[in-house]
């Protein structure tokens, strides 16, 4: 008997299975093979724009993946270097057996958490309660809650060129059974698509021909437990397709089953197939290539930009006409596949099936796609399903708390429409939610609900206390005009005492200069005095958006019935009253962000509500 | 549903049919055209049933009666039809304000300017300023948040540069505009002034018609402003008589007056300004602004002092004879055509519409210092800026600023 049963070993089951058995659940992950769990299907990278926000969230509530990927990172960048801190995300290369093997042992290592390995088949029901989950070998495993993260199993189709193939991922059979359960429970299910380029020999590879692109030194780190980064770091490399590569695509591109008509799922839109970027973009002469190795002691690379499902032999022309590929040998054919989601609508926000209490689902299944979204879904719905076991409230993150928030709330309320991938330019809160200061947004709230382990509670006490050293500092060191003057630094000769907070408000003016002025500024430690920089940076659009976050979260607490009939409502479109019916969201604030909505709508559905209040 | 308690059959959809209209018991109430509009292409959005009935009060009250029995039957308040249509998306804020100016305007200029709002050619600015004002924002989010891909990487945010500045440019024109468009929509504002006793009170009545102002030999009879509301060619006018400005006064009320006088000027669409013709020979020229510069009480200098004081500008009237009036009506009503003239960018009629455009302003103007490596807070400006547009017309669609990225950058390693 297990008090949480989680179902797949991605990056979205892992951190639920992580995320149970840290707040004390019985928790058991079930997965067809030990071995495959923490495997990177696609691109072996983590992190970049947004979706380095996310990493450093799931960090912040003691999750796995950042501390996984900085044992496995074998390239750091953090990209956005030269903007400001809100926009900038750290990213790394992954040697992708590393990655997994590091994964494995996190989840080996967690107390309450056993794996088993098992090819789930079905939730048990009694009485309109979850009891357990039946796998296809016919063994019944009793628990109350169950988090399901299939990926791209639930009826996976892969597509290779005229070929179709049953299959989750490579080599690996789909998984059949959930779908229809979940139709007949009445959820509606869509279906999405997605690709992989083909994997290429390295030492088929001219890399003398290529441009190199070296890693940060010293590397940034994703955990906020990670000091450094001992893994030695390797290089990826440029090239880009050529005429020749067009033309090939271009005579074959009825032989993709992107444009026969066989693929019926949307595809991401920022992931286009090569034959979708020489399709719809035929005026660029060239498109770029990352060449990707997959690991330190592994000669697969990753050809980051030419995902395909084009048959092989076109591969393999396309391919080698690109410079540094003549003579490349491909080691897997890139596929497309197609797989089954639940519209998101389906789900509150704790990430829990409306109409299946105990029932939470996370990842590629919701209609997102990459691993940082899998994992922070994974991290939501398996600390809720902790808590839904234990008879506690459900935990859940707002828009202005976090992009965990942001994109539970994408979801719940609007929908999907392509695969769901995080940008920076989703959150309205961009300049107060940084991957910097995730830990200062969220590591108290993970402690308050018990999902932050003693090493990182530790730790992030002493980070905070630094930091708020720093800014008593800041705001309690000055000096006068004339002294400022002295030391150097171009200040108006006014008389007035400026704060070590004031002066580095001044572009021109750095830590360096203060600690000159003040030696016990050296004392505080470089995180401490970024956050610091962070602070004067976007003090004057800080107070504003902290006012709009107030106007926003009253929304958000003006509960609105789910029994409120939309359909019956007059003043509202029609296209608008089914999307409130298909979103029914919770609170005012939710309702304001259903696709469509306008002031006028909002102050319908309004009225509505006040008259069957009075009612 | 409306037809049926009236014990008749519906017309077709948008086609007058007569029909007897009879209550419960059969009697027959009227026989009246009628036409029934179903929703939602309607101008409510609603279905909608019209009946054209002989309007006495005894017919009105029999159909009330009947149609009361009808579920959710109410009368309809003041402004319901448009309180309806701006709900359903018929219109926007800006063409509801149109049309509550449609329905008051007394000049043609007023209906031109209604009628531009009301059919939505304002709305339509509103919007395309913010849909050019996203696209630059798309550029922006697009040099953030796809900085590594070759496609986009920094000429996103060059090419959302020049977007910014060009419509920053029309907006300021159009801000530039919004003194001139206020006064087509509440009328042009005349304001006659000069020194006391020089006839400003005269002359008032003679362009108004009528005994709107006391007139008096006495200087300073005037103390506070005097309103007087005319047409001219057509377009509505508002004219001042103001207490006359003189250097030095010991009266408190007249001071008081002079104060309100100053103030008149400033708002002012067009000064009229008044001098005595037999002062004039002892004054060089007037150190005000002004539109037109009069002369009164003509009949009272000779030939050549005439001759003089036309050839330096002068518009010489006798507001006692009337000589010169109309000439001089002429002349203002050209200035005031001038003045009324309605454009295609004339969009900022309303206090609501200027604070929005100058706040949008600011944002972008905001947004234009910043760098390459700031552009998080041009971003931020952007959207503000965006906010404000869509406030005028209070629509705010949710764009798909991704969607407008997607198209025009291959995205995607």
């Amino acid at each position: 008997m297990y008090d949480v049963i989680v179902i797949g070993g991605g990056h979205a089951g892992c951190e639920a299975a992580a995320a149970s058995a840290r707040l004390g659940a019985k928790t058991a992950l079930v997965t067809h093979k030990f071995a495959t769990i923490g495997e990177m299907s696609c691109n072996p990278a983590i992190g970049g724009l947004g979706k380095g926000h996310l990493v450093r969230e799931v960090d912040a509530l003691d999750g796995l993946m950042g501390r996984v990927a900085d044992q496995a990172g074998i390239q750091f960048r953090l990209l956005n270097r030269s903007k400001g801190p809100a926009v900038r995300g750290p990213r790394a290369q992954a040697d992708r057996k590393l990655y997994r093997l590091a994964m494995q042992r996190a989840i080996s290592e967690q107390e309450n958490l056993t794996v088993i390995e098992a090819a789930a088949l079905g939730l048990i029901i009694v009485d309109g309660w979850i009891v357990g989950i039946s796998t296809e070998d016919g063994q019944e495993i009793k628990c109350r809650s169950v988090v399901l993260t299939t990926g791209t199993f639930l009826n996976g189709l892969i597509h290779l060129g005229e070929k179709q193939i049953p299959a989750g991922r490579v080599g690996e059979p789909p998984s059949h059974g959930f779908s229809q359960q979940m139709r007949d429970m009445g959820l509606t299910l869509g279906r999405l698509k997605t690709g992989t380029p083909a994997r290429l020999d390295g030492k088929t590879i001219d890399w003398s021909s290529l441009d190199e692109q070296r890693g940060d030194n010293p590397p940034v780190p994703f955990s906020f437990l990670t000091d450094r980064i001992t893994t030695p770091q390797i290089s990826c490399y440029i090239t880009e397709t050529t005429a020749r590569t067009h033309k090939i695509i271009a005579d074959n591109i009825s032989r993709s089953p992107l444009y026969s008509g066989q693929i019926s799922g949307v595809g991401p839109r920022y992931c286009p197939s090569i034959e979708d970027k020489i399709h719809r973009f035929a005026d660029k002469s060239k498109h770029q290539i990352f060449l990707e190795p997959e690991g330190l002691d592994d000669d697969t690379v990753y050809p980051n930009g030419i995902s395909t499902s084009l048959p092989e032999d076109v591969q393999e022309q396309f391919i080698r006409s690109i410079p540094g590929l003549e003579a490349v040998r491909i080691i897997r054919p890139g596929y497309a596949i197609e797989y089954d989601h639940v519209d998101p609508q389906e789900l509150d926000d704790s990430l829990q099936v409306k109409l299946q209490p105990g029932f939470f689902l996370a990842g590629q299944i919701n209609g997102t796609t990459g691993y940082e979204e899998a994992a922070a879904q994974g991290l939501i719905a398996g600390l809720n399903a902790a808590r839904f076991v234990a008879g506690e409230k459900p935990v859940h993150f707002d828009r202005a708390e976090g992009y965990l928030g942001v994109m539970v709330d994408d979801l719940v309320t609007r929908g999907v429409s392509e695969p769901y991938r995080m940008f920076t330019s989703r959150a309205e809160y961009r300049l107060l939610m940084r991957a910097d200061n995730a830990d200062q947004r969220l590591t108290d709230k993970g402690i308050a609900i018990g999902l932050v382990g003693q090493n990182r509670q530790n730790v992030h006490r002493h980070r905070m206390d630094d930091i708020a050293r720093a800014r008593a500092l800041a705001t309690g060191l000055s000096l006068t005009s004339a002294a400022a003057a002295k030391a150097g630094l171009k200040v108006n000769q006014d008389g007035q005492r400026r704060t070590v907070h004031q002066l580095l408000s001044m572009p021109e003016v750095g830590f360096e200069q203060l600690t000159a002025i003040w030696p016990e500024l050296a004392s505080i430690p470089d995180y401490a005095k970024e956050a610091l920089e962070a602070d004067t940076l976007y003090a004057g659009y800080a107070d504003r958006q902290k006012d709009e976050i107030a106007h926003f979260r009253a929304d958000d607490a003006l509960p609105i019935p789910t029994d409120i009939d939309y359909l019956a409502l007059p003043g509202l479109s029609m296209e608008l009253r089914q999307k409130l019916t298909r979103a029914k969201p919770t609170t005012v604030g939710q309702a304001t962000r259903v696709d469509g909505m306008t002031p006028a709508a909002l102050a319908c559905v309004l009225s509505a509500l006040r008259k069957s209040r009075a009612a | 549903m409306v037809f049926e308690c009236f014990g008749a059959s519906p017309p077709k959809p948008r086609q007058a049919a007569l029909r007897t209209l009879r209550d419960k018991a059969g009697l027959v109430i009227d026989q009246a055209l009628c036409l029934w509009f179903p929703g939602p292409s309607t101008v409510t959005g609603e279905d909608m049933v019209e009946l054209h009935l002989h309007g006495s009060p005894a017919i009105v009250e029999l159909v009330l009666r009947v149609l009361s029995q009808l579920e959710g039957f109410a009368l309809a308040e003041a402004g319901e039809f448009t309180r309806r249509a701006y709900l359903h998306n018929k219109m926007d804020l800006v063409q509801v304000e149109g049309l509550s100016d449609l329905l008051s305007s007394d000049s043609e200029p007023q209906r031109r300017l209604a009628m531009r709002q009301f059919l939505g050619e304002s709305s339509s600015v509103f919007v395309a300023w913010r849909s050019r004002l996203l696209v630059a924002l798309a550029l922006c989010e697009a040099a953030i948040d796809f900085s590594d891909e070759a496609d986009v990487a920094e000429k996103a945010w060059r090419q959302s540069l020049p977007v910014v500045e060009t419509l920053l440019i029309e907006l300021q024109a159009a801000l530039a505009q919004a003194e001139r468009v206020a006064a087509v929509r509440r009328g042009v504002s005349i304001v006659i002034a000069g020194p006391p006793n020089v006839g400003k009170s005269s002359l008032l009545n003679r362009l108004a018609d009528r005994d709107a102002a006391i007139v008096s030999p006495v200087a300073g009879t005037t103390r506070d402003v005097i309103e007087a509301a005319v047409k001219l060619s057509g377009v509505h006018v508002i004219l001042a008589d103001t207490a006359g400005l003189r250097r030095n006064t010991d009266d408190a009320i007249e001071r008081e007056g002079m104060t309100r006088t100053e103030q008149r000027l400033r708002e002012a669409d067009l000064v009229l300004w008044v001098e005595d013709a037999n002062a004039l020979a002892s004054i060089n020229g007037v150190d005000r602004i002004y539109d037109v510069k009069i002369a009164n009480k003509s009949d009272l200098i000779g030939e050549q002092e005439s001759i003089r004081l036309r050839n330096d500008g002068w518009t010489l009237i006798s507001a006692r004879s009337g000589d010169g009036i109309a000439a001089l009506l002429q002349r203002v009503s050209d200035l005031v055509l001038q003045r009324s003239t309605v454009g295609e960018n004339d969009v900022v009629v309303r206090e609501r519409h200027r604070v929005a455009v100058q706040s949008a302003v600011d944002h972008l103007q905001s947004a234009l210092t910043r760098s390459e490596d700031t552009l998080e807070f041009a971003a931020e400006d952007m959207r503000k800026a965006a906010q404000c547009l869509a406030g005028v017309t209070g629509r705010i669609d949710v764009e798909d600023i991704l969607g407008k990225i997607f198209q025009d950058f291959c995205i995607g390693k």
